[in-house]
């Protein structure tokens, strides 16, 4: 069921019909990420906010300022809170969040979970409901209509497969599932 | 047992031979042993000064809700055998942070009352309470007696108190740790457990993190062959885990540990083939960071389960439901909200005995994140789940018109919670508040008990509660209302309230003020970042000197503001052992 959420990002009264914002009214504030282009091997991850502040709502892929978390709300254990907040570099229990170009919401998987890039990427597959095909380190994946992206620890996106299994799990912050056409530049080396 | 018990008998008065009732003491105190509930116990106790005594001299277990609405001694001078204490301490939204680390109810006063006077107790049953590692080794050398302890959501000790308990309680039965702010040390503690000790029969560490010596815990549950309940840690791995299992098919209740490792055939087999000698299993719980491909070595132990906990296993919808084919007996369910819309329509489908339906948000502070579950899910349950009457559902949206129809489907609701995480939203689909929502809940709800309300909620709400809601006893509510008139409505309308918590309202001084009466027939208030004052709470203070008025500023707040007033009935006074930050009033 795809609705239009009325989100408000502040914590108190004002609605988001009475909230200033840059950009046209009436465009979609959940698209998170606009088409960067993708140059060469790595991109600098400043280019992709750069670009995206002018396409989209100010409140968009520069994450707003960080929504103040309202204390104890929602009304959660902080038990529970803490099980799952564990992110950095453990191998259990590592939970990133997946976009795909064109779904209004991310979902969240658990890296811990798949011992292989195959497992992982079937596991996608089911998710979102596509074919990602097969990697080729010469052509990535070229041939299907999605490519897996991935943000590193250091801010750059790289295809999902480039490097080492165990690497990929140590360094992925979070999964972008990319419009094949934009991928094609991160499959070449630079 | 009977005849450890006291005897002390009133040297009777003319007065009182008179009146006394034709049955001998020994026969009613005979009859009274027959009454558990406390709730029928005092209605007994209150009937003449022969049926007090009678009472009071044979009952067995005390539950007290707020540990500071009565003094240790109270309670140990009226009931001087009792072997059984439950008590609960923190105000509920000690929970979600919102309530001083220091701020009290703290155990130990109780265990030196216990200890000179009731020195036969049995068991103790604590609910947000602080405990502190000298107090566990107080209690485990005190009463020799000392069977079970049960500790949920407190705080204040260590896995070191733990261990004090294995040492010295020779006696012990259950041990059952549960979501405590505990600080884990390691995991010697199950280590101090005598080789000669046998009795077992409860033991929950399930959310305990270090890494436990499987070698200890093997033996030990091999030797305790009474043990019904085991819930190990996630230091467990799959492969451990039927090495337990073969040593205990009579388990009734199972939390297992991790279960991801990778598996060779050989071993699944002997996982599967250890499952399906647990043929006593009703209550499965555990499974951290599943892996759904190793679910099926499970299915065998689950034809007889009835509570299956997967509220820490981050299972998606198909995943689920493959695994509820094989729960057609199921009646309570904790799953989290990976499951989405798909594994809720597979509850109902597989389910239909289900009465409890909790689901929890993997991640609830994110935005960003995937739907969740959605109004679509729970009507699906409540299509299917006639029985249904206990839901705790954590989502993102909501309709008026959903829980009107899940409650048509389901009108025997006791619990309804409902939280929309993000606050103050409205319905998704007309914009309107969702008032008419829990308008619908407490019109066809005659039974409700309990309820918790979000979204975008006018006095209208408070308005139906007050009407309709005439057996509630426990009304959460957060970021609602528009006026005091909504909180008098509830105060004014609802005859057995007996718990109301509230934050982030707009109710200030009047509505605090149209409750003094009812307070004295309620357990506790709590009302934080609503409009209250100073001068509100002072008020009440010296019109109701029954009542404990506690207020906790925040910093830099202004000082005529109340930011969290907590008030409760107390029949010991105001508390002592209050610190800074809590003023009495």
């Amino acid at each position: 069921m795809e609705m239009e959420r009325s989100v408000s990002y502040e914590s108190d009264l004002n609605f988001k019909a009475t909230e200033l914002r840059l950009g046209l009214p009436g465009s979609d504030e959940t698209e998170k990420q606009s088409t960067p282009c993708v140059r060469g091997h790595k991109r600098a991850s400043s280019e992709i906010s750069e670009e995206s502040k002018g396409s989209s709502k100010v409140t968009d892929t520069a994450p707003p300022p960080a929504k103040a978390h309202i204390v104890g709300w929602p009304p959660v254990r902080s038990y529970r809170k803490n099980c799952f907040q564990k992110n950095e570099g453990e191998g259990v229990g590592k939970f990133v969040k997946v976009s795909m170009d064109g779904a209004p919401y991310l979902r969240k998987i658990d890296l811990g979970v798949y011992r292989s890039y195959s497992e992982l990427l079937k596991a996608l597959e089911n998710m979102f409901k596509l074919t990602i095909g097969a990697y080729s380190e010469r052509e990535g994946y070229h041939g299907s209509e999605y490519a897996p992206t991935y943000e590193d620890k250091d801010g750059d996106w790289m295809l999902v497969g480039d490097v080492p299994w165990e690497m990929f799990i140590s360094s992925c912050k979070k999964l972008r599932i990319m419009k094949g056409s934009e991928a094609r530049g991160l499959g070449c080396s630079a | 047992m009977e005849s450890e018990l006291k005897r002390f008998r009133n040297s009777p008065n003319s007065e009182e031979l008179t009146r006394r009732s034709s049955f001998p003491d020994e026969v009613i105190e005979r009859v009274l042993s027959l009454f558990k509930s406390h709730k029928d116990r005092s209605a007994v106790s209150l009937v003449c000064k022969d049926w007090y005594n009678a009472e009071r001299w044979s009952r067995t277990h005390v539950f007290i809700g707020n540990c500071y609405s009565v003094s240790p001694e109270i309670v140990a001078r009226r009931f001087p055998n009792i072997r059984s204490v439950t008590l609960k301490g923190k105000p509920r939204f000690s929970d979600f942070n919102l309530v001083p680390l220091n701020w009290g109810a703290d155990i130990h006063a109780w265990l030196v009352v216990f200890a000179d006077e009731c020195p036969f107790l049995e068991e103790l049953r604590l609910k947000r309470m602080t405990i502190s590692d000298e107090s566990l080794e107080f209690l485990s050398v005190s009463f020799p007696n000392f069977k079970s302890l049960s500790l949920l959501s407190c705080d204040g000790f260590s896995t070191n108190g733990l261990s004090a308990i294995a040492t010295h309680c020779k006696n012990l039965i259950e041990l059952d740790i549960q979501e405590n702010g505990i600080d884990d040390r390691g995991g010697s503690w199950l280590s101090c457990f005598p080789e000669s000790f046998t009795l077992l029969e409860v033991l929950n560490f399930a959310n305990l993190t270090s890494d436990i010596n499987f070698d200890v815990l093997e033996r030990l549950v091999s030797r305790c062959k009474s043990l019904r309940v085991l819930k190990v840690n996630q230091s467990i791995s799959l492969e451990q885990l039927p090495r337990l299992l073969v040593h205990a098919p009579q388990l009734t209740e199972l939390g297992t540990g991790s279960f991801s490792q990778q598996l060779t055939f050989p071993q699944y087999e002997e996982l599967e083939s250890a499952f399906s000698s647990c043929n006593n299993i009703h209550t499965l719980s555990g499974l951290w960071d599943v892996k759904a491909i190793y679910l099926p070595a499970l299915y065998s132990a689950c034809t007889n389960l009835t509570f299956l906990n997967l509220s820490y296993a981050a299972l998606q919808g198909g995943e689920l439901a493959k695994l509820l084919r094989h729960c057609p007996r199921l009646q309570r369910l904790w799953v989290m909200d990976t499951v989405e819309d798909k594994g809720l329509e597979a509850v109902g489908l597989n389910c239909p005995l289900l009465e409890e339906l909790r689901v929890f948000p993997l991640d609830p502070y994110d935005e960003e994140i995937a739907h969740g579950v959605t109004e679509a899910g729970f009507i699906a349950v409540s299509c299917f789940c006639p029985r249904l009457h206990y839901v705790l559902y954590f989502c993102r949206q909501m309709t008026n018109a959903a829980v009107a129809t899940v409650v048509q489907n389901c009108p025997n609701f006791t619990h309804f919670r409902l939280c929309i995480m993000n606050p103050r939203q409205p319905d998704c689909t007309t914009g309107e508040p969702m008032d008419e929502a829990f308008g619908a809940v407490v019109k066809t709800c005659t039974k409700l008990q309990r309820l918790s309300v979000s979204g975008l909620l006018t006095d209208l709400t408070f308005e139906y509660i007050g009407k309709y809601a005439k057996n509630l006893e426990t009304l959460s509510v957060a970021f609602a209302g528009s006026s005091d008139w909504g909180m008098q409505c509830v105060l004014e309308g609802c005859p057995k309230l007996r718990k109301l918590e509230i934050r982030d309202c707009p109710f200030g001084n009047k509505a605090l003020l149209s409750g003094l009466e009812k307070y004295e027939s309620m357990r506790s208030l709590w009302m934080s970042a609503c409009n209250v004052t100073m001068n509100g709470c002072r008020l009440l203070a010296r019109v109701m000197p029954r009542l404990n008025v506690e207020v906790m500023k925040e910093d830099g707040s202004d000082d005529s503001q109340a930011d969290k007033v907590y008030v409760y009935r107390s029949v010991a006074g105001p508390r002592r052992d209050a610190p800074p930050s809590v003023q009495t009033l």
